[in-house]
């Protein structure tokens, strides 16, 4: 079968709202764009967010003050100090902007009612007076983490509503969508990124395209941990593992995995945190809001992190409670009112009686803590491109920007698939426009035939090899259970010596289903090598960072330690090498000092440098690592003291 | 909570739908497969225990696994459904599982949904025509609360193909719209931002392949996952669409 070969001027690899945003910006600038996706772009999991999307519009009385700065203030303690402040500062900016630009492509977004509205906070039913003036603008909910109430929404269907908005503008503007395709590898000449090659998922069959810019949007890992997530079953990483494939291109800070506080029992299926910003509770087996004593002042809105970490402790102190697929706790929306609930958390609704049979007006909801988000990811310079490989660029979940350092507040990743798609399309486009494609066939049919050879040995192997999804579970056990919300040296040590054993069981694996075609089993097969490398960099990166900070949690080193860990892992990890290479580099130019988060722990290790000598190393030391120039210089984006007003 | 099961536990017969056009020797058929059932099962979960031990090749699609994404439409026992959230305690124990019809078939249950769609949303214009570019400078247009939720009940739809499976229109023409693309004319007709005219929307929805073309079976209704309300839809349309006709000629009158 002769290899085929296309060309375009911007490669989107990813469909989903990140992806998607970034190729409308480069398609309006005049440039071919064309997009892969593994399944329709509207079935991305950018569907599946319910909740809502930061923006400090300041549209309610409960946002009243809400601006940029104090967004960036609430993202980078979030972030426990480990995003980079300049980039959570543009993203803050940019955001409202992101957001009603979503208005303009027709997102319905929840509105404020000018007037009497009735709201629960903190457990109380308060009656608050709407401003008239502010009738019809985009309505805002709490969230956690957040001094201001800042989540824009659409009922609970937030992402499905953006995306659905966003691929209508894909379709407005003509963008080639090839769905059911899969990239399987970048092609590139050990300087720049050249395309990638991709294996149809209809036909099996493998192909070149070649681009002046590629875009990995891919989404997060989540399926490394196997059921134990909200993710989709789409969601195994395959654009960060062709990218660490590279050797070159380092995925940055791996280790930092959010665990979203309440999933449904037993299928993992996500709550949205809308729940508890409109006042719903979280319950032990005795009826306690046990976060009310653990958490005094944010209580059930405090960051994920924070919150997840409780759950777990209730439940280990046996105030979890119990069922056939282990404990859970209860989350208690009844007094949120059925009205409430059929209107502005329809979704949840709809999933308590469809996948539990029960009314969650009448009923508690059965939830635990499970792998939600990725704040790792492909490790890219502010504007999106790829520290290590020009002309690759990353955004969303896939990318580490990196705006929410060890925890993303709710709400922040939805806005920031906008932000950086807008951000990163255009500085696609700008280098496109004055750029000659490189149609180097001989690289990119090399390429092609290697993936080919892959998926043959595959169907060549026999004997008695592991079944390539006994394999994928028993990851996902030790995932979970070694490398989950508490981690100690020695369950990573553990995990570590596991995976690494993983990794030889998949390489003499051997395939039931040899069929031609598309295979089910071979498409899993060819991603599973990546998944456990994924896993590997997320458990020897966690195994390595001997502290605690946001949603990495180490017993062992219980304290955030800003005088030795205050900077950011990167790990490279070629397909033809034994071992991750594993190095830090700062986190970015730092204006808000180290300090409290407002919740969770206070104590700490303090920073011995001055702000002045850190900053003074970033630049050299963000350039040894790879990280490519920018249109703008490092820090001009970063107002200065700008924070000071608003923190006492 | 229903999806508990006694003490005495089935056992699932299921009949599934064969055929992999990649594979010259294939022919379509049927095969058998049985699974225990445990508590909370759903088709999710069935057809992932028969793939990953019974029968590798099988094809099938699931993204979200909760009735989000729309991936996972497919007859069950002869009726088009959402197969994450089908408990199978819903069921008896024999289940008949056919892809859906009137899109092509990939592959066994696997269905190209997505062409479908895309071309539905290309005919229809299926996007706000606004007349005026985005000004990132200005705060947003106002909307009623009302309004936005009238337009998000129509914004629900997961492009499932539900209902164009269950379409006797759509089944014999390839071009016509069903719930789903009327479903979507609407939810743009509402929305105050798209300022097409009367006119405009008259030649997207009058013709055989629009509104007109139904035949008003309406199991369209039945069967979408999402409970739109399709048969309110289509008055909607109807009633809009001959409003607009005799405002046109008023108008040349």
């Amino acid at each position: 079968m002769t290899a085929r070969l296309e060309t375009t001027d911007v490669l989107v690899i990813g469909g989903g709202l990140a992806g998607e945003r970034c190729a409308i910006e480069a398609a309006a600038a005049g440039q071919d764009a064309m997009i892969l996706s593994l399944v329709p772009p509207r079935r991305s999991h950018s569907c599946a967010a319910q909740g809502g999307m930061q923006a400090s519009l300041a549209n309610c009385v409960k946002a009243e003050g809400d601006n940029a700065i104090v967004h960036f203030l609430d993202t980078v303690r979030g972030s426990d100090w480990g995003a980079d402040q300049e980039v959570a500062s543009i993203f803050a900016e940019e955001a409202p902007v992101a957001v009603r630009e979503l208005a303009h492509f027709g997102v319905p977004w929840s509105r404020v009612r000018g007037g009497r509205n009735k709201y629960f906070i903190k457990g109380e039913e308060v009656e608050i007076d709407e401003a008239l003036d502010n009738d019809g603008l985009i309505g805002q909910r709490d969230f956690g983490g957040t001094a201001k109430w800042r989540a824009c929404y659409a009922s609970a269907g937030t992402g499905h509503a953006a995306l659905y908005a966003v691929d209508s503008e894909v379709v407005r503007l003509g963008v080639t969508v090839r769905d059911r395709t899969e990239a399987v590898s970048l092609i590139h000449d050990g300087k720049r990124c050249l395309g990638a090659v991709v294996r149809c998922l209809r036909t099996g069959r493998h192909f070149a395209v070649m681009a002046k810019a590629t875009v990995i949007a891919t989404g997060g890992f989540g399926r490394i941990y196997g059921q134990y997530t909200s993710n989709a079953v789409i969601n195994e990483g395959t654009g960060a593992s062709i990218a660490l494939d590279t050797g070159i291109v380092p995925l940055g800070n791996m280790e930092a995995v959010q665990f979203h506080p309440t999933t449904l029992m037993p299928s993992g299926i996500l709550v949205t945190e809308g729940c508890r910003g409109d006042g719903g509770y979280l319950l032990d087996k005795n009826m306690n809001r046990f976060m009310v004593e653990a958490e005094p002042e944010k209580q059930e809105l405090a960051s994920r992190d924070v919150v997840s970490r409780h759950m777990v402790q209730c439940m280990r102190d046996g105030n979890g409670v119990d069922s056939p697929y282990g404990p859970h706790l209860w989350l208690d929306i009844r007094h949120l009112g059925e009205e409430h609930l059929r209107t502005k958390l329809l979704e949840v609704w709809d999933i308590c009686r469809d996948f539990l049979g029960i009314n969650p007006a009448e009923e508690l909801v059965p939830v635990r803590p499970t792998q939600h988000y990725s704040m790792g990811g492909i490790r890219v310079n502010k504007d999106g491109e790829a520290y290590g490989l020009a002309g690759l660029y990353a955004v969303g979940e896939a990318a580490c920007w990196d705006m929410h350092g060890f925890n993303r507040l709710g709400g922040n990743s939805l806005t920031e698939t906008i932000v950086t798609g807008r951000l990163v399309g255009r500085r696609v486009a700008e280098k496109s426009t004055g750029s000659e494609l490189r149609a180097d066939t001989g690289v990119a049919l090399d390429a092609v035939a290697a993936a080919e050879r892959r998926a043959t040995a595959w169907l060549e192997r026999d004997g008695e090899g592991r079944s390539v999804y006994e394999i994928r579970d028993a990851l996902g056990e030790i995932m979970m259970h070694k490398v989950g919300i508490f981690r100690t040296g020695e369950e990573l040590e553990e995990a570590v010596a596991e995976i690494r054993a993983l990794l030889v069981d998949c390489d003499n694996a051997v395939l039931r289903c040899k069929d031609p075609g598309v295979n089910p089993e071979l498409a899993f097969a060819l991603r599973l090598n990546g998944m456990l490398r994924l896993a590997m960099t997320v458990a020897m990166g966690a195994q390595a960072r001997t502290e605690s900070r946001g949603a990495h949690f180490r017993t062992d080193y219980p304290l955030r330690n800003d005088r030795d860990w205050l900077n950011r892992t990167l790990v490279r990890w070629g397909a033809d090498e034994d071992q991750p290479r594993f190095s830090y580099e700062p986190v970015g130019m730092i204006d808000l000092p180290p300090g409290h988060r407002g919740y969770g722990s206070d104590e700490r290790i303090e920073m011995q440098q001055s702000i002045d000598s850190y900053n003074a190393t970033v630049l050299q030391e963000q350039g040894r690592e790879g990280r490519l120039e920018t249109a703008e210089a490092m820090g001009t984006r970063l107002e200065r003291g700008a924070w000071q007003a608003y923190v006492l | 909570m229903s999806g508990e099961q006694n003490s005495e536990s089935r056992r699932l017969r299921l009949e599934i739908f064969r055929y992999n056009p990649q594979d010259e020797g294939s022919e379509p058929h049927t095969d058998v497969f049985e699974v225990d059932e445990t508590p909370f099962m759903t088709l999710f979960i069935v057809l992932n225990k028969i793939r990953e031990t019974l029968d590798p090749g099988l094809q099938f699609d699931f993204v979200c696994r909760s009735a989000t994404c729309g991936s996972c439409g497919m007859m069950v026992n002869g009726r088009p459904a959402l197969a994450c959230r089908t408990l199978t305690s819903d069921l008896p124990e024999e289940i008949t599982l056919y892809p859906l019809p009137a899109f092509k078939l990939v592959g066994d249950l696997s269905v190209d949904t997505g062409t479908w769609f895309r071309g539905m949303s290309e005919r229809t214009e299926a996007w706000i025509h606004e007349r005026q570019a985005f000004d990132p400078a200005v705060q947003e247009e106002r909307m009623s609360d009302d309004i936005a939720a009238a337009i998000y009940e129509n914004d629900r739809c997961i492009e499932c193909g539900c209902c164009v499976a269950s379409c006797g229109v759509a089944n014999v023409d390839p071009e016509f719209l069903a719930g789903a693309g009327l479903n979507r004319v609407a939810r743009f007709m509402v929305d105050p931002r798209d300022k097409r005219s009367d006119a405009e929307w008259f030649d997207v929805v009058a013709g055989d392949e629009g509104v007109f073309g139904c035949f008003g079976m309406m199991a369209c209704a039945d069967v979408c996952p999402k409970e739109l309300p399709l048969l309110e839809v289509y008055a909607y349309l109807r009633r809009k669409t001959l409003g607009a006709r005799f405002s046109g000629r008023d108008r040349r009158q």
